[in-house]
């Protein structure tokens, strides 16, 4: 309990909660905070050069480390320009304590200069949010907020503090152990359960593990319990986009991620399953397809820390609210105390050996030289040559991000950074700033669109600045790729607003930075670039020229089911129904 | 392409919430953001350090909506406790309206005589005009608002519902 400005209260607060990174960008309203971090000798401050870069960069380093991502921004414009990821961490689950600046208490409600409702305006695009009107709160609320976003679900907390709030005096205090009056998530799956849900997998004849980004927000060990469950089961195991890496692709279990771009494999074994087990995953439209030929014929377990993620969209013959990992290694115990022996799944496997068979990532492509780079051939040659380091691959959003998914394989979770539920393009390169932050030594690569990239491309002054070796690796198609990929699905190939015109040329941009640019123009070059952009100790932007045109396959238009995948480019039709042009 | 949408039956939903600032925009965001319907929405502190409020909330849905809505509402921070009060068997359910009726002659007395009948209490009255205050069911308030139509109805102001379940037990 001691006696100190409400600044230096929040400055103290992030170093008892072990904070030792704040990305932000100062303004009028959060000066005296500023001013606490002066020379902080442990807090690194990361001047960010838009806000939506510090929320992304607060999300990259959450989302490759486990720990929460912490922002710092002024109020008005600052906050504003954080809602899109505020609103990203929130899809994608990610934990994030951003604390806003606001207009002295006395200003507020007078349109004063730089007021915005910062609680309004986030109040449905965070998990929870507080404006503190009294210093001797900033203590509590602080503790209160990094709980709330690392519990449970983890999500976005805003905590807006108004500038005569920092400057006023009060008294410091913890909170002895965070026992929230309303907030208890329910972590422990029910064992009766449990116990029902070891017995269908072991009578299922064609299980499926489908798992999600909640098993990598479950911590390291809920992957190795997947592992563990998975050899002990025998099934055969998909994810979601959010959930690459919580199982190792190389292994033969493993059928590639399902949904609208996910394998043929993996979309035919959801439909036909007797079972399927979702694990930490929200069965969202983009993996569902059309959900009344959704899985038709399976029992469906649904194991979620979030019980309003259970029966949302798909109605499940069996629930278990709690920690993905605690629902795992509990189905390992009864699995062992049950003396229960993998089924032969040998006829299912052959099954699923058959859809293997038509080799669904395959793509057409010359091989000579001077032919043009297909855009998988990038990312499968970025795999081969980053194959043994251990690179942290964030992307952006479109069809890059799509093939990289495809193509590039991991085989541990938290490598693996990407916006899948709000889809944000600009998320990527910052995403890879604050992964970079959090490991300086380790390879970090951001796999983007020529389009994507520039809503942050700012940050390349960041990068600069703190001399991160931040590699940018654009798929550069000269097209909105995803966007002109629909519009030929769908309206007859009028390209309206896709094209991306008046490129800046990437390589003199490296060099006004101060990075490195590399630029790729056909086959020939391609492992030497990716070679040479490895090799160089600092930043470095590629320049990968890509064959414009190329599609992303297969695919599960918007309201088609599993079962009725576009395998092949000239499967395309060019027009839809009202019906399924009206979904996205 | 027609857009449609699917009917379902009305719940009554008792939410215990923290008594701070922003709760009932949460609560009625939530319900604007994700589509669901509020009939009606009622919303008081109930204890006696001020610090929990007690929201009555009528609602309409498929059985797989209202579970939604439940589960949603479950897991904001500031919310204790969601309670479907038709899943706990008998509740009770009330609702207060004040009804101004202007008239003088047969409408009048009629009026009064309808009043009467439906146990609305004058709470205030002129020459030309009576306030009633009458408490019920929504269904009862509703017949009671749909005669004074007749009967020279100038205003009308209504709670909503307020409900709790039959029995010793609380929430
Ligand atoms: C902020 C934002 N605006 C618009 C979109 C819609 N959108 C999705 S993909 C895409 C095109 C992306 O182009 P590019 O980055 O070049 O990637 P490509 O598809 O060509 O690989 C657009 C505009 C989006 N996802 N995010
Ligand atoms: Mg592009």
């Amino acid at each position: 309990m001691t006696e100190m400005s409400g600044a230096d209260m929040v400055v103290q607060a992030l170093v008892d909660l072990g904070v030792d990174t704040v990305f932000g960008y100062p303004g009028g309203a959060v000066l005296p905070i500023y001013d606490a971090l002066f020379k902080h000798p442990t807090i690194k401050h990361i001047l960010v050069r838009h806000e939506q870069a510090a929320t992304h960069a607060a999300e990259g380093y959450a989302r490759s480390t486990g720990k929460p991502g912490v922002v710092l921004v002024t109020s008005g414009p600052g906050a504003t320009n954080a809602v899109t990821g505020i609103t990203d961490a929130l899809l994608d689950s990610i934990p994030m304590v951003v604390l806003t600046g606001q207009v002295p208490t006395t200003l507020i409600g007078t349109d004063a200069f730089q007021e915005c409702d910062t609680v309004g305006i986030t109040r449905h695009c965070t998990k929870h949010n507080y404006l503190v009107m009294d210093p001797d709160r900033l203590g509590p609320i602080l503790h209160e907020a990094f709980y709330i976003a690392t519990h449970g679900r983890p999500g976005p907390v805003v905590i807006d503090i108004p500038k005569n709030v920092q400057v006023a005096t009060g008294t410091y205090s913890i909170p002895n152990r965070i026992d929230h009056k309303s907030y208890r998530p329910q972590v422990d799956p029910d064992a009766a359960a449990i116990t029902q849900a070891a017995a269908m997998i072991a009578a299922a004849e064609r299980p499926i593990f489908y798992t999600g980004g909640g098993v990598i927000n479950a911590g390291p060990d809920a992957s190795a319990a997947l592992r563990q469950l998975v050899a002990l089961t025998g099934a055969p195991v998909t994810s979601t986009l959010m959930g690459l890496g919580a199982f190792p692709a190389d292994d033969d279990k493993w059928l590639g991620m399902l949904g609208m771009h996910g394998t043929y494999e993996s979309n035919m074994a959801m439909n036909r399953a007797d079972l399927i087990i979702a694990v930490g995953a929200r069965f969202d439209d983009r993996v569902t397809g059309r959900l009344d030929a959704f899985s038709p014929d399976s029992k469906k377990i649904h194991i979620d820390i979030d019980r309003s993620s259970i029966n949302k969209i798909v109605p499940v013959d069996l629930a278990i609210v709690g920690d993905a990992g605690r629902a795992l290694d509990a189905l390992i115990a009864v699995w062992g105390d049950k003396g229960y022996k993998a089924r032969d799944l040998g006829e299912w496997w052959r099954r699923i050996d058959g859809w293997r068979a038509t080799r669904c990532l395959d793509f057409p492509e010359k091989k000579e030289d001077g032919a043009e780079i297909m855009p998988q051939r990038a990312v499968k040659a970025l795999f081969d040559a980053t194959r043994g380091r251990d690179p942290i691959i964030t992307t952006e959003v479109g069809q890059h991000q799509m093939w990289a998914a495809q193509h590039f394989h991991f085989d541990s979770p938290n490598r693996w950074l990407t916006s899948g539920g709000l889809g944000t393009m600009g998320y990527g390169f910052p995403a890879a700033v604050g992964a970079q932050i959090a490991h300086p030594d380790r390879l970090v690569i951001c796999v983007a669109g020529e389009a994507s990239l520039q809503m942050n491309i700012q940050e390349m002054g960041t990068v600069s600045q703190y001399r991160l070796p931040v590699k940018i690796f654009i798929l550069n198609n000269q097209w909105m790729g995803m966007v002109r990929q629909w519009q030929e699905l769908t309206y007859e190939s009028r390209y309206s607003n896709s094209y991306s015109d008046s490129l800046p040329d990437f390589v003199k941009l490296a060099d006004a930075y101060g990075w490195t640019g590399i630029r790729i123009d056909n086959l020939g070059e391609l492992a030497d670039g990716i070679q040479r952009m490895i090799d160089t100790p600092g930043p470095v932007i590629v320049d990968c020229r890509v064959a414009q045109l190329a599609n992303c396959f297969p695919m599960i238009p918007s309201g088609a089911a599993h079962t009725d995948m576009i395998l092949q480019p000239n499967d395309i039709t060019g027009t839809m129904d009202d019906e399924a042009k009206a979904l996205v | 392409m027609k857009i449609h949408t699917e009917a379902g039956e009305r719940h009554v939903l008792a939410v215990t919430v923290d008594n701070e600032a922003g709760i009932l925009a949460k609560i009625t965001g939530l319900f604007s953001a994700r589509g669901y319907n509020i009939e009606s929405l009622t919303v008081a502190d109930i204890s006696a350090d001020h610090a929990l409020s007690r929201i009555t909330i009528v609602t309409s849905g498929p059985p797989a909506v209202i579970d939604q809505i439940i589960a949603q509402l479950d897991r904001l921070v500031p919310v204790h406790s969601v309670t479907d009060l038709a899943d706990g068997g008998a509740h009770v359910e009330r609702e207060i309206a004040l009804v101004k009726v202007a008239g003088t002659g047969d409408k009048r007395i009629e009026a009064l005589r309808m009043a009467d009948v439906f146990r609305a209490k004058v709470v205030d009255t002129t020459l030309t005009s009576f306030i009633f205050e009458i408490t019920g069911t929504s269904d009862k308030v509703d017949r009671f608002i749909a005669l004074m139509r007749e009967c020279g109805l100038v205003e009308v102001g209504r709670t909503g519902v307020v409900a709790i379940a039959r029995g010793s037990e609380a929430l």
